[in-house]
C-alpha cells in the first residue's frame, strides 16, 4: 500500500504578519516550514508505515511549488518520507495547486491520499477537496484519525455534535486535521544526513490558472484597550457584560 | 441565475448557522434580484421545514432517504450538481460546519467555479465578485475576486445573524432516482448528547492551564450553567486530559464566534487567540498582567481564575434570584 501526502509550505505561523507599503503581506524575511495539519498526516503515514500489520510499504510527499521550497521537502524526507515530489510551478490560488495535484495523481499509483484541512496562511480549506474531485478520488473529510489493517482504511470522522468511524475503499483521499496525530515527528540526525543525499523528483506541471485572486489585504482596525476591572470587585465585569456590551443577562 | 443554500440537517434540526446562512443567502439573493432555493437531506418534521422560508427561502428541495444519513462525499456533491443544473443555479452557500467544508470545494470541482472559504459577510462587489475573508488565522483580511460563473462559498461562523425575512413556504421533493451509491460505510456512531454544540453557543466560559487541574473546571461548569452557556478549554488543557478534545478552542481545535468569551486562566497563545478571536465580545480573568489575552480582550481582570470564579458565580446567582423575585 502507498500513501501520498499533499504538502504545502507556508511561512511560519507563529510570526506577526505585516503589510508592506505596496499592501501585500511581508513574508520575505520569514521562514518556510511544512504546513502544521500536512506535517501531522505525514507523521501518522509514517507511523502506519512502521507498524507491519498495516501493509504500508511507502510514503510519498506530493508538492507544488517553486524549487525554493527543496529545503523543506528534505525536511518531510528527513522525517522519514520515501520520495518527494516537486510539481515544478508555484500556483496562485487552491484551484490551480488542485489542478496540479490532481493531473499528477491521475497518472500515479496510490491507495491512500492525505491532506491537512488547511493551509496556516492563506486559511483556504480548499485544496485537498478539490483535488480529489478534479482527479475523481473518493473523498472524506473532518478525519481525526486513520488506521489501516489487512488492507482496510479506517477513518474516525468528526461532525457536528459526534463523530462516527467509516470504511473506504482504496483508493481515496482524506481530509484530515485535529487528533491524526499528536506531536509532529522530529527528524533524526541519521535522517536529516540520509535526506541530503536523495533526490528531489521534479516534475513538469500541467496546464493550470488560477480561478480566484486576492485583490486587496487590509490589517483588521486596531482594537481599543482592554477594561480593566480591580481583582478585589470582580463583580463590576458583570455589570459591563450585563449593561455595556449586553452579552449577559440575568 | 439563482442561488443555492444548502442547509446542514442536525440530527432533525437546522442548526443556528444554517438558519443565519438561510437570512445571509436571501440579502444576497435581494441584491442578484434572484430566488433563494433551500436544499436540505434527510428526515426533518414538518414544522421544522417551515423554518427555511422564515429565515428567507423562497423554495426548499427536500431529498428525504436512509441512504443520506451518512454523509458520502459522492452521493451528496451528484445531488448538489443535479439540483444546480435543473435549476440553474449560479451562487452556491454552505455553511462553515463539517458538512459544509466538504461539500463546497467538492462541488466546486465538478461545476469548474471558483471557491472561497470562511467568507465574513456579503459581497464587497457582485461584478467582480468580491468576498472578504480572514487570512493568516485572523491576523489579515483579504478580498478575493472570483472569475467564473459560477460561485461557491462557505460563511464563516456567526457572521450573520438570522433574520425573519420570509413566510413558510411548502417543500418540495427532489428526485435522487440517478443518483450514485455511497461508498462510505458507517460501522459507528457517537453523538455527544445533552450539551449545548460548542459552535452553537452564544456564551463560552473557557479555562486554560490556569485553572490548575481537571476537577476545578467545574466552576466554569456551573458558570457557564448559570449564564446559560458551553465550556470551552485550551490545547494543554484537552492534551492533559482534563477536558474532553471535542472542547478545544483554537486553530488546530474548534473556530467558534460566540457573543460572549469568557476566558479564565488562559495566557492568549496565538493559536489559542485564532480559534475565538472572532468573538463579539472578549473578557479575560488572568494572574499575569502581561499575559497577551488583554491585548483580544475587551474586559479583563488581573487576578486568580480560581478566587474571581467563586465570587462571580455567588453574584450572578444573587442577580439571577433578585431578577425572579
Amino acid at each position: 500500500m502507498e500513501i501520498v501526502i499533499l504538502l504545502s509550505v507556508v511561512p511560519d505561523t507563529t510570526v506577526r504578519v505585516r503589510l508592506t507599503e505596496e499592501g501585500l503581506p511581508e513574508l520575505s524575511q520569514v521562514p518556510l516550514v511544512i504546513n502544521p495539519w500536512d506535517e501531522l498526516a505525514l507523521t501518522r503515514a509514517l507511523e502506519l508505515k512502521e507498524d507491519p500489520a498495516s501493509g504500508v510499504e511507502k510514503v510519498t510527499v506530493l508538492h507544488a511549488g517553486p524549487a525554493t521550497h527543496d529545503a523543506v521537502l528534505r525536511k518531510a524526507l528527513a522525517m522519514g518520507a520515501g520520495e518527494a515530489v516537486r510539481i515544478d510551478r508555484d500556483p496562485q490560488d487552491a484551484w490551480e495547486a488542485a489542478t496540479l495535484l490532481a493531473e499528477y495523481l491521475k497518472e500515479h499509483a496510490y491507495d491512500l491520499v492525505l491532506a491537512g484541512v488547511e493551509s496556516s496562511d492563506y486559511n483556504g480549506a480548499a485544496t485537498g477537496l478539490l483535488t480529489a474531485g478534479l482527479a475523481d478520488i473518493p473523498s472524506v473529510a473532518a478525519v481525526s484519525y486513520v488506521e489501516v489493517k489487512e488492507g482496510e482504511i479506517l477513518f474516525t470522522r468528526d461532525l457536528e455534535g459526534g463523530r462516527e468511524q467509516v470504511r473506504m475503499d482504496a483508493p481515496v483521499l482524506a481530509v484530515v486535521q485535529k487528533g491524526i496525530a499528536r506531536e509532529p515527528r522530529m527528524p533524526s540526525m541519521r535522517g536529516i544526513m540520509m535526506a541530503r543525499r536523495m533526490p528531489i523528483t521534479v516534475v513538469t506541471p500541467a496546464q493550470s490558472k488560477p480561478l480566484t485572486r486576492t485583490v486587496r489585504f487590509e490589517m483588521p482596525p486596531p482594537k481599543p484597550p482592554c477594561k480593566m476591572v480591580p481583582a478585589d470587585e470582580p463583580e463590576k465585569i458583570l455589570d459591563l457584560l450585563e449593561q455595556e456590551a449586553k452579552v449577559i443577562r440575568f | 441565475m439563482s442561488l443555492l443554500i444548502f442547509a446542514d440537517n442536525h440530527n432533525g434540526h437546522f442548526p443556528k448557522h444554517a438558519r443565519e446562512l438561510i437570512s445571509y443567502g436571501r440579502r444576497m439573493a435581494e441584491d442578484l434580484n434572484t430566488q433563494t432555493i433551500v436544499l436540505v437531506t434527510g428526515a426533518l418534521s414538518d414544522e421544522e421545514l417551515l423554518l427555511p422560508g422564515k429565515y428567507g427561502a423562497h423554495r426548499v428541495l427536500v431529498a428525504d432517504d436512509p441512504r443520506f444519513e451518512v454523509l458520502d462525499h459522492k452521493l451528496y456533491t451528484a445531488l448538489i450538481e443535479q439540483v444546480v443544473s435543473e435549476k440553474g443555479v449560479t451562487h452556491l452557500l454552505f455553511s462553515y460546519s463539517p458538512a459544509g467544508k466538504a461539500l463546497a470545494p467538492l462541488a466546486a470541482a465538478r461545476l469548474q467555479a471558483g471557491y472561497v472559504s470562511a467568507v465574513t459577510g456579503l459581497p464587497e462587489n457582485y461584478d467582480p465578485f468580491t468576498v472578504r475573508k480572514m487570512i493568516f488565522s485572523g491576523k489579515v483580511f483579504a478580498s478575493v475576486e472570483i472569475s467564473t460563473e459560477k460561485k461557491v462559498i462557505t460563511l464563516a461562523p456567526n457572521a450573520w445573524k438570522e433574520e425573519i425575512l420570509g413566510e413558510a413556504v411548502e417543500p418540495e421533493k427532489v428526485s435522487f432516482a440517478g443518483l450514485p451509491q455511497p461508498v462510505t460505510d458507517r460501522l459507528s456512531l457517537e453523538r455527544h448528547e445533552g450539551r449545548i454544540m460548542l459552535t452553537d453557543a452564544d456564551i463560552v466560559i473557557s479555562g486554560g492551564r490556569g485553572m490548575q487541574n481537571a476537577e476545578n473546571f467545574r466552576l466554569l461548569e456551573e458558570l457557564a450553567g448559570l449564564l446559560g452557556g458551553a465550556v470551552a478549554c485550551t490545547r494543554p488543557v484537552s492534551d492533559e486530559g482534563w477536558r474532553p478534545p471535542e472542547e478545544h478552542a483554537g486553530q488546530t481545535g474548534k473556530i467558534i464566534a460566540p457573543d460572549l468569551y469568557f476566558a479564565f486562566g488562559i495566557s492568549g497563545a496565538i493559536q489559542h487567540l485564532a480559534g475565538v478571536s472572532g468573538s463579539k465580545v472578549i473578557a479575560a480573568v488572568n494572574k499575569d498582567p502581561d499575559a497577551p489575552i488583554f491585548e483580544a480582550a475587551d474586559y479583563g481582570i488581573v487576578g486568580d481564575a480560581l478566587e474571581v470564579l467563586p465570587r462571580l458565580i455567588e453574584e450572578v446567582k444573587k442577580r439571577k434570584a433578585a431578577r425572579n423575585r
